[in-house]
C-alpha cells in the first residue's frame, strides 16, 4: 500500500487492523463457513463505526474522508481486509452508498443512513451471465412505460445479494446505460445462492421479472449512466486490486518465515537457491503490485484520464500475479498447505476470487488494448 | 540561458519544450526499436556518435545537460522533478542516447560521489559537453556476475600503477574516450578488500581493443587487453583497496539506470528495446489488430510496461525517502529484465511466420526475429537476473548468503576455474 501515509491514515489503518486481529482471525473465518451470510451483523457495524462504510460518501450527507480522498482511504481498509481475509460486504456496500450520495441522497436518505450505519447491506448488480459476460456487454432491459420503469434480465455473480435490502442495477436503455435502485424484495426479483470459492463472501444469481419501479427509482439519468457505471467499475477495481495486494503481502510473509523454520536435509528451506530466487520473483510481484494498485487508486482517485488503463493494468497483474504467488506459497508449504487447517487457503481463496470478480486478466488485457488502441498510444 | 535558481517547474517545462521544439528533430516513433540491431556500417555509426556529441553540446550550452549535477562541475544544480519534466518533452525527439548509460550514468555518477575535486572539475564537464565517452571496466573473462573477483591487476609504481589484463563486453569501447576499471590492487587479502578503482582512456598504447561479433551480427561488444598500461595514481578513484565501497555506489546506479536523475532519456519507451508501442505496431502494421488474442497479447505489453514503471517510480520513491534499503533497486531491475524478455516474445509471438523470415518492406516486423534471437540481453547485461535475485532474497528478505569458497580466504587462494 502507500508508502508515505498521513499519521491520520496510519491510525486509521491501525484501528481497522486491530479491529480485524480480535474479530477477523483464522478460527472466526472458518467458524463464519457455516454461517448463513458469511458474516456477523455485529461484526459489520462496528466496522460501520470504523468508517468502512462512509468513505465513498460525502460528508453533508454523513461520511467523510480521513486524507481528502475517501478512494485513498477506503484502498487501505480493503488492504486490510485483504491481510486478513476478512468477511463482509465491503465493496458492494460502499459501491451503492457512494452511488446514492452522488445522485440522489435525499430520495434515498433513509437507504443511505443505514448503509451507513451498518444495519443494512446493499449489492451492485452490474456484470451478467454468459453468454453477455463481457465487460461491457450488458443486456439487462430498462425499459421506460409511463412514469415507470420495468427491469427483465439476469445478472451474476451478485455480492451478499442474499443479505441486501437494496440493489443498485445496472441495465440498459437502448444505447445508454440506466441504474436504478431497487428493494430487494420488489415483486419480479429471484435471489438465487451460488457456490463460491470464498469461505465469507456469499454470491448469487438475481433474475428480474417485469421488475416495475417509479421513474425517482433511478439514479441519475435514464440512458445517460455510462460514466458512472465506469466511475464505479473503476472504485469497484480500486478496492479488490488493494486486497489482493494485502493478501500477497500477508501470505508472502507467513511464507517466509515458514521457510526459516522448516528444515529439510539439515538446513532451513530458505538457504535453498532455488527457493530464495522464487522468493525474489514473488517478492517482486508484490512490490509492483503495489506499485500499479497505488498508482491505478491515485488516478482513479484524481479521475485522471489515464485512469481506467491503469486500473485495468493494476487488476490484470494482479490477476495474474497474485494467484501466482499464492500457489507457490502453497507450494513452498509443501502437504500442510492444502489442507483446511493451515490459514494459506484463506488467502488464496480471497485473491483467486478477486481474480475472477469484476473482469478477469484477458479481459482486463483486451481492455487494455482497446484503449491503446484508441488514443494510438504508439502511432 | 542558465537555469534561474527560482524558477519554477512549470516554467522550465515550457523552457524545455520550445528549445526542443527548436532544437531537436523529431523522431519517427520505433525509429531506433529492437535489440542491438545490426543496420548501420562503421562509418554511418562513427558519424551517429559525432552528430550526438554535438547533440550534447548543444544541450550543454542551452543550459540542459546534467540537470541534476551541481553547478560547480558543469550540471544546472535542479532537482529529479525538473530532469523527469525535461524527459517527458523530450519524447519523440532525437537525444544523445550513447552519451547516457554508461557515460552519465553509472560512470559520471559514480565520478561525482567518488572523485576528488579535481577529478570532478576534470572529466564531469567535459562528460556533460560531449567530449568524453565512458565506458565501463568491469567484467572479465574469468566472469562478469562476480564482479569483486576481478583479477585484472594494478602495481604500484612510485606515483604510477601498472595495470594488466582484460576486460570484455564493454558495449561500444571502439568509440569510446574513457575507461572507469575495477582492478586488483592487493592479492593477499580477501577479495572484496583487495580492489581499486581506476580511471584510463582507452585508445593509448598498452591497450587493445578487439571486437567481438555478436550472434545477429553486431560488433558492438569489445575486449580490451591491458598490458603495462601506465596510471597516474592521480586518475585512482576511492581509496586504495577500498574499491568495493565504489562498486557497491557503482551497481546502485547501475541498476537504478532506468529511473535515474541523472540521465537524459525521453519518457515512455520509444527510445530502444521492445517496448508496448513495438508491439502495438507489429500488431497494426501486421494486420492482426482485430483478433481478440493479439489484443490480449497487446494489453499484456502494455499492462508490464505500466506496471514496470510505476514499480521504479516507488522503488525510487521509498529508497529516497529511506523506507526501502539501497539494495531495493535489483528488484527494478529483475521486473526490467522480465518484461522485456517477455514484451521481446510478445512481439515475435504476433508476427507469426513473418518473424522468422520477412522482406525489407515487412515494416515493424522487420528484425523482430533477431531481436528474439537477443533477447536475454535485458536480462544479462547490466548485471543477470539471477544476481538480482540472489540480492532481492540475501539483502531485501534477509534470507541466508549462499556458502561461498572465497570468503576470509587471500584472493590468491580463492578456486578459479578455467578461462574462457
Ligand atoms: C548488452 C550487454 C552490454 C554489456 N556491457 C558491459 C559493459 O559495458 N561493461 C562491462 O563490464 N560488462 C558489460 N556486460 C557484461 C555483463 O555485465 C555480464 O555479462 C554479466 O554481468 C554476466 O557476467 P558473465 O557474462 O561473466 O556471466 P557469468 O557471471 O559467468 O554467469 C553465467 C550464468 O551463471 C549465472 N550465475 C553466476 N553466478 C551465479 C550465482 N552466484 N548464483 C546464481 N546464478 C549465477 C548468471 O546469472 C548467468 O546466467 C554487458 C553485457 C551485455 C549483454
Amino acid at each position: 500500500m502507500l508508502l508515505n501515509l498521513t499519521s491520520d491514515q496510519e491510525f486509521f489503518r491501525d484501528t481497522t487492523a486491530k479491529f480485524l486481529n480480535e474479530h477477523a482471525a483464522p478460527t472466526e473465518i472458518r467458524r463464519l463457513r457455516d454461517e448463513p451470510d458469511g458474516f456477523v451483523a455485529e461484526y459489520w457495524q462496528r466496522g460501520a463505526e470504523l468508517g468502512w462504510t462512509s468513505l465513498l460518501v460525502d460528508e453533508v450527507h454523513g461520511g467523510g474522508s480521513i486524507s481528502g480522498s475517501g478512494l485513498l482511504d477506503l484502498a487501505l481498509v480493503a488492504d486490510e481486509f485483504g491481510r486478513h481475509a476478512a468477511p463482509g460486504p465491503l465493496v458492494p456496500t460502499n459501491i451503492v452508498a457512494g452511488a446514492i450520495s452522488e445522485l440522489s441522497p435525499d430520495r434515498h436518505a433513509r437507504v443511505l443512513s443505514e448503509l451507513l450505519a451498518g444495519t443494512s447491506v446493499a449489492s451492485w448488480c452490474h456484470l451478467e451471465p454468459r453468454p453477455h459476460d463481457g465487460l461491457d456487454d450488458l443486456v439487462l432491459d430498462v425499459r421506460v412505460d409511463g412514469s415507470d420503469l420495468v427491469l427483465n434480465g439476469t445478472k451474476r455473480p451478485v455480492e451478499s445479494a442474499g443479505r441486501a435490502s437494496h440493489l443498485l442495477v445496472t441495465g440498459r436503455t437502448g444505447g445508454g446505460f440506466t441504474q436504478v435502485l431497487v428493494a430487494a424484495d420488489t415483486t419480479g426479483i429471484t435471489v438465487r445462492p451460488m457456490h463460491t470459492i470464498d469461505i465469507t463472501r456469499r454470491f448469487s444469481e438475481v433474475t428480474f421479472r417485469d421488475v416495475r419501479v417509479p421513474a425517482d427509482a433511478v439514479l441519475g439519468e435514464v440512458a445517460g449512466a455510462d460514466a458512472q457505471v465506469e466511475r464505479q467499475f473503476q472504485q469497484a477495481l480500486v478496492m479488490a486490486n488493494a486486497e489482493t495486494v494485502g493478501a500477497m503481502e500477508f501470505a508472502l510473509g507467513m511464507t517466509l518465515e515458514w521457510a526459516f523454520d522448516r528444515y529439510s536435509f539439515g538446513r532451513p528451506l530458505a538457504s535453498y537457491q532455488e527457493l530464495k530466487h522464487r522468493f525474489a520473483d514473488m517478492k517482486t510481484w508484490l512490490e509492483a503490485g503495489h506499485a500499479i494498485s497505488d498508482l491505478a487508486a491515485e488516478a482513479v482517485s484524481a479521475g485522471s484520464g489515464e485512469a481506467g488503463e491503469l486500473v485495468s493494468a493494476a487488476k490484470a497483474f494482479l490477476g495474474q500475479y497474485g494467484p501466482e504467488l499464492l500457489q507457490d506459497c502453497v507450494q513452498m508449504h509443501g502437504g500442510i498447505g492444502l489442507t483446511f487447517e493451515h490459514d494459506i487457503h484463506l488467502f488464496l481463496r480471497r485473491v483467486a476470487l478477486d481474480r475472477s470478480l469484476h473482469g478477469t486478466p484477458a479481459q482486463h488485457r483486451q481492455r487494455i488494448a482497446s484503449i491503446a488502441m484508441d488514443v494510438g498510444k504508439a502511432a | 540561458m542558465s537555469a534561474d535558481a527560482t524558477e519554477g517547474l512549470d516554467a522550465f517545462r515550457l523552457r524545455a519544450r520550445s528549445w526542443i521544439r527548436d532544437n531537436l528533430k523529431p523522431v519517427a516513433a520505433g525509429a531506433s526499436a529492437g535489440v542491438l540491431r545490426n543496420n548501420s556500417t562503421d562509418d554511418e555509426e562513427l558519424a551517429q556518435i559525432a552528430h550526438e556529441r554535438e547533440l550534447q553540446r548543444l544541450l550543454f550550452d542551452a543550459g540542459f545537460a546534467g540537470l541534476c549535477f551541481p553547478v560547480a562541475y558543469g550540471g544546472q544544480g535542479l532537482t529529479p522533478a525538473h530532469q523527469q519534466a525535461f524527459n517527458e518533452e523530450l519524447t519523440g525527439h532525437e537525444f544523445p542516447v550513447r552519451l547516457q548509460a554508461p557515460t552519465i550514468s553509472p560512470c559520471a555518477a559514480v565520478i561525482l560521489d567518488f572523485g576528488t575535486e579535481e577529478q570532478k572539475l576534470a572529466h564531469l564537464p567535459a562528460i556533460l559537453r560531449g567530449d568524453e565517452l565512458w565506458m565501463q571496466f568491469l567484467s572479465e573473462p574469468g566472469g562478469g556476475s562476480d564482479v569483486a573477483g576481478a583479477q585484472t591487476s594494478a602495481i604500484r609504481d612510485g606515483d604510477e600503477w601498472v595495470l594488466n589484463g582484460s576486460k570484455v563486453w564493454t558495449t561500444g569501447a571502439w568509440w569510446s574516450d574513457w575507461g572507469l576499471c575495477l582492478a586488483r590492487t592487493n592479492w593477499d587479502v580477501p577479495k572484496h578488500r583487495g580492489l581499486s578503482v581506476f580511471m584510463l582512456p582507452i585508445h593509448q598504447t598498452g591497450i587493445e581493443v578487439s571486437r567481438i561479433e555478436m550472434l545477429n551480427g553486431t560488433k558492438e561488444f569489445c575486449q580490451e587487453f591491458m598490458t603495462d598500461v601506465r596510471v597516474p595514481d592521480t586518475d585512482r578513484i576511492g581509496e586504495v583497496d577500498d574499491g568495493w565501497t565504489v562498486g557497491i555506489r557503482w551497481m546502485f546506479h547501475e541498476r537504478m539506470l532506468h529511473n535515474s536523475p541523472y540521465v537524459t532519456i525521453p519518457a515512455g519507451d520509444a527510445h530502444a528495446g521492445i517496448g508496448a508501442s513495438s508491439v502495438l505496431r507489429v500488431a497494426r502494421e501486421s494486420g492482426k489488430l482485430d483478433n481478440p488474442w493479439v489484443r490480449d497479447l497487446v494489453g499484456e505489453a502494455r499492462m508490464l510496461q505500466l506496471t514496470s514503471e510505476a514499480l521504479q517510480q516507488r522503488l525510487t520513491e521509498g529508497m529516497r525517502s529511506g523506507a526501502m534499503s539501497d539494495q531495493s533497486a535489483a528488484i527494478g531491475r529483475l521486473l526490467s529484465g522480465v518484461v522485456s524478455t517477455r514484451t521481446n516474445t510478445i512481439a515475435y509471438e504476433i508476427a507469426g511466420g513473418d518473424s522468422g523470415a520477412w522482406t525489407d518492406d515487412d515494416g515493424a516486423i522487420t528484425d523482430c526475429g533477431s531481436d528474439f534471437l537477443m533477447r536475454q540481453v535485458s536480462t544479462i547485461g547490466g548485471g543477470t537476473t539471477e544476481m538480482a535475485r540472489n540480492v532481492i532474497s540475501e539483502r531485501v528478505l534477509g534470507m541466508p548468503r549462499e556458502r561461498t569458497l572465497d570468503r576470509d580466504v587471500p584472493f590468491r587462494d580463492v578456486p578459479r576455474g578455467g578461462q574462457s
